[in-house]
C-alpha cells in the first residue's frame, strides 16, 4: 500500500514537471471523458436517492406518480411508523443482528486459526492441509446433496443453521495467509527466543500487525451475513428464526406463493382498498431503507481497506 | 559383555531411525506445534463435514433416493437421471440460457468496469476521481434481495425503467419483468449498477503500479490520450484481465441461482431458467433429489473441464495461468 501511494505521488511529480498546455484534443477528451463519468455517477446514485424519496412520499400521491422523482411528494412518516410497529420485522432485526453477531464472531475465530496454521513454514502435515482447504475452491457436492447433510445433521430451522455452514470462506482464509507470511520471519524468531509460546505470538505479534487485511475480512464476512438470505430460506421453517433479508423477499418479492402481509396488519387505520395497496407500495421503500441503511453506514468508514483488501486477494489467489 | 553392550548400543541406534523416521518427525513436528494442531483441528473439521460431506452425498445422483428410505436402502438406478435429464424437454432450454446469460456477461458485465477504471484513470481531480468512486462502490453493499426489490419496483408497469422505455421506443410495457425478451439485458444490466465501481478497483490498482516512465516518454513523443490509453494502460493491465477472463470463461456454464429465483417467474422460464435455478426448482421445490443431483454433478463437471481448458489455452498463448 505505501509502495502504491508512493508511486501515485512519484507520477504525479514526474507528470508536473512535463507538463504542457492542453491541446484542443486533450479538451475534448476531458469534457467527453467528466460527462460520461458524472452520468455513471448519477445512473448508479438515481435508484437510491428514489427509494429515499418515495419513502417519505404520501402515498396515494406516490400511486398516481409515474417515473423519475427529484422532490419527495408532500412528506410523511407513516410509511416508517407502520415498519416499525410491524413485530415480524423487529424480529427479523433482532434475528439478524444475532446472526449476524455470531456468525461474524466465530468467521473471525475460524479464519484466523486456519490462516495462522496455513501460513506455518515447519508444519509437516501443511500440505495436506492446504490440498484439502484448495479443492474445495473447485469441487464441491452442490445444492441438493449439502442440503441432505444439513438435515441429517440437524442444521435444520435453529440458529446454528445460520452459523455452522457459513463458518468459514476459503477465500479469505488464503487472503489472511497471504498477510501473516508477508510479515518479516525475523519478529517472531525474536519472539521466540524471548520464550515465547505460539499462541503468545499469534496473540501479540501476528494479529496486531495484520490489522488491516482482519478489517478487510472482518468487512466481507459482515457484508455477507447481514445480506445472507438464501440459507435461511432453505433451512428455516419458523418465522420467528427469519432474518431482515428473508422477509425482505416476502415483501419486495412477490413472484412467490407467500404474499406479503405487512402493512395491511399494522397499526395503523387503513381507509380503503386503494390506500391500503398504496400503504403497503409505501411500506416497500421505508422497509429498503431501514434494511440498507446499517450497511451503508458502515461503509464510508472501512472503504479506505477496500482497495487493499481486493489487492491481496488478487495477487496471492 | 562389553560386546554385547556394544551390539545392543548399536543395534538399536542403528535400527530405531531407518524402519520409521517418518514417525519420529511426526512425533517431533506434533510436541513442537501442537498448539498449531489444535487450532487446525475445528477448521479441517469443518472442511471434511462442510465441503467433503456433500461430496460423498453426489452418490445419490446414481441412486433412486428416497428420505423415507434413507441412502442405505435405496435402489442404485445408474445414469438413469442423467439420461432423463438430456432426453428431458428442458435440457437445452437451460443449457441454452446458462451459456447465453454468461455471454451477456461477459460481453457487457467483464468490460464495462475495465471501461470505467481507464476513464477514472485519466481523472486528474482527486475530488472528483474519489466521489465517483465512493458512489459507485456503493450498491455492491447493497443485499441482493434489495437490488432485486427495486428492480421489481424500477421495471413495475409505471416503472422509471418502464417510464423511460416507453418514451423512447413509443411502446406501451406492462411489467418488464414479465418479458421473456426483457430478462437478459434487465439481469446483466442491474449487475453492472451493482458491480461497475467494485469490480473496477482491482484494475485501478493494477494501474497505479505501471511504471511513470512509460507515460513520460509516450508525452515526450506527442503521442495522444487514448492511444496512451490504448497503447500503455489496457496492455500494462493485460495480466489482471486474463485472469479474470479465465474466470468468466471458466464460469460460462456455472451461474448463481440467487439472483435468478429473485427475478424470475413462470413467464419468463423460457429464457431465465438456467440449471442451478432449474436444480433448485427440481431439487427443494419438487422434491426430486436425486434427479436434481444428477444435474448438479453434470453442470460441476462440465464447470471443471471449462476452467481447466481455458486455463490451459491462456497458459500456452499469454504465459498467465491460475496453476
Amino acid at each position: 500500500m505505501v509502495e502504491k501511494g508512493m508511486a501515485l505521488s512519484g507520477r504525479k511529480k514526474l507528470r508536473s514537471r512535463h507538463w504542457k498546455p492542453k491541446t484542443t484534443g486533450d479538451r475534448v477528451f476531458d469534457a467527453m471523458n467528466y460527462t460520461l463519468l458524472t452520468a455513471i455517477t448519477l445512473i448508479c446514485f438515481y435508484p437510491l436517492l428514489h427509494i429515499l424519496l418515495a419513502s417519505v412520499s404520501n402515498p396515494n400521491a406516490l400511486m398516481a406518480h409515474s417515473g423519475i422523482l427529484l422532490k419527495p411528494l408532500g412528506f410523511t412518516l407513516d410509511g416508517y411508523k407502520l415498519v416499525f410497529k410491524d413485530n415480524s420485522l423487529l424480529v427479523g432485526y433482532k434475528n439478524t443482528i444475532i446472526y449476524v453477531g455470531l456468525g461474524t464472531l466465530i468467521n473471525m475465530v475460524m479464519t484466523i486459526m486456519g490462516a495462522f496454521v496455513l501460513s506455518r513454514k515447519d508444519l509437516y502435515f501443511k500440505n495436506f492441509i492446504m490440498i484439502l482447504i484448495t479443492i474445495t475452491m473447485f469441487f464441491g457436492g452442490g445444492l441438493i446433496p449439502w442440503f441432505l447433510l444439513m438435515k441429517d445433521i440437524y442444521l435444520y430451522n435453529n440458529l446454528w443453521a445460520m452459523i455452522l455452514p457459513t463458518a468459514l470462506s476459503t477465500w479469505n482464509i488464503i487472503i489472511l495467509r497471504t498477510s501473516f507470511q508477508a510479515l518479516p520471519a525475523e519478529l517472531e524468531e525474536a519472539a521466540t527466543i524471548d520464550g515465547a509460546s505460539q499462541a503468545a505470538i499469534l496473540v501479540r505479534v501476528i494479529l496486531p500487525l495484520s490489522k488491516a487485511t482482519l478489517a478487510v475480512i472482518f468487512l466481507y464476512y459482515l457484508v455477507g451475513n447481514w445480506n445472507s438470505w438464501f440459507n435461511a430460506m432453505v433451512l428455516l421453517k419458523d418465522r420467528e428464526l427469519f432474518p431482515l433479508q428473508l422477509l425482505m423477499k416476502e415483501i419486495l418479492v412477490a413472484n412467490d406463493s407467500t404474499a406479503t402481509t405487512i402493512g395491511s396488519a399494522g397499526g395503523v387505520v387503513i381507509d380503503s382498498a386503494q390506500s391500503s395497496t398504496a400503504f403497503r407500495e409505501l411500506v416497500k421503500y421505508c422497509a429498503i431503507v431501514v434494511s440498507t441503511v446499517p450497511i451503508l453506514v458502515v461503509y464510508p468508514f472501512l472503504q479506505k481497506y477496500f482497495v487493499k483488501g481486493v489487492y491481496v486477494g488478487s495477487i496471492k489467489g | 559383555m562389553e560386546i554385547v553392550r556394544k551390539l545392543r548400543n548399536i543395534a538399536p541406534s542403528a535400527k530405531a531411525p531407518k524402519p520409521n523416521p517418518t514417525r519420529k518427525t511426526i512425533k517431533k513436528d506434533l510436541k513442537k506445534n501442537w498448539f498449531v494442531y489444535l487450532l487446525a483441528i475445528p477448521v479441517v473439521a469443518w472442511f471434511l463435514v462442510f465441503c467433503y460431506g456433500p461430496m460423498w452425498g453426489v452418490l445419490i445422483a446414481f441412486k433412486d433416493y428416497k428420505p423415507l428410505l434413507g441412502f442405505a436402502e435405496s435402489d442404485w438406478v445408474g445414469f438413469k437421471h442423467f439420461i432423463d435429464f438430456f432426453q428431458g424437454p428442458y435440457f437445452w432450454r437451460v443449457i441454452k440460457n446458462t451459456l447465453l446469460l454468461n455471454v451477456w456477461g461477459i460481453v457487457f458485465g467483464f468490460t464495462a468496469p475495465i471501461i470505467l477504471a481507464l476513464m477514472l484513470n485519466e481523472i486528474r481531480d482527486g475530488k472528483f476521481k474519489k466521489s465517483v468512486q465512493t458512489i459507485t462502490y456503493m450498491p455492491h453493499f447493497i443485499s441482493l434481495v434489495v437490488v432485486c426489490g427495486i428492480i421489481h419496483i424500477f421495471t413495475a408497469d409505471e416503472g422509471v425503467v418502464t417510464q423511460v422505455l416507453q418514451w423512447i421506443t413509443g411502446k406501451d410495457y406492462t411489467s418488464l419483468l414479465g418479458y421473456s425478451s426483457f430478462f437478459r439485458p434487465i439481469y446483466t444490466f442491474s449487475g453492472i449498477w451493482q458491480n461497475i465501481g467494485w469490480d473496477s478497483i482491482i484494475y485501478l490498482a493494477a494501474m497505479s503500479s505501471i511504471d511513470p516512465a512509460l507515460y513520460e516518454a509516450a508525452e515526450i513523443d506527442g503521442i495522444g490520450r487514448i492511444k496512451k490509453m490504448w497503447y500503455i494502460t489496457l496492455p500494462q493491465i493485460t495480466p489482471i484481465i486474463v485472469i479474470l477472463f479465465i474466470f468468466a470463461i471458466g464460469g460460462l456454464m456455472a451461474s448463481g441461482y440467487e439472483k435468478i429465483i429473485l427475478l424470475y417467474n413462470p413467464l419468463t422460464y423460457d429464457t431465465a431458467d438456467v440449471i442451478a435455478s432449474y436444480v433448485y426448482r427440481r431439487g427443494l421445490r419438487e422434491a426430486s433429489l436425486s434427479f436434481s443431483t444428477a444435474v448438479g454433478l453434470f453442470s460441476a463437471v462440465i464447470n471443471f473441464a471449462l476452467l481447466w481448458a481455458t486455463n490451459r489455452v491462456a497458459r500456452r498463448t499469454s504465459e498467465v495461468s491460475l496453476w
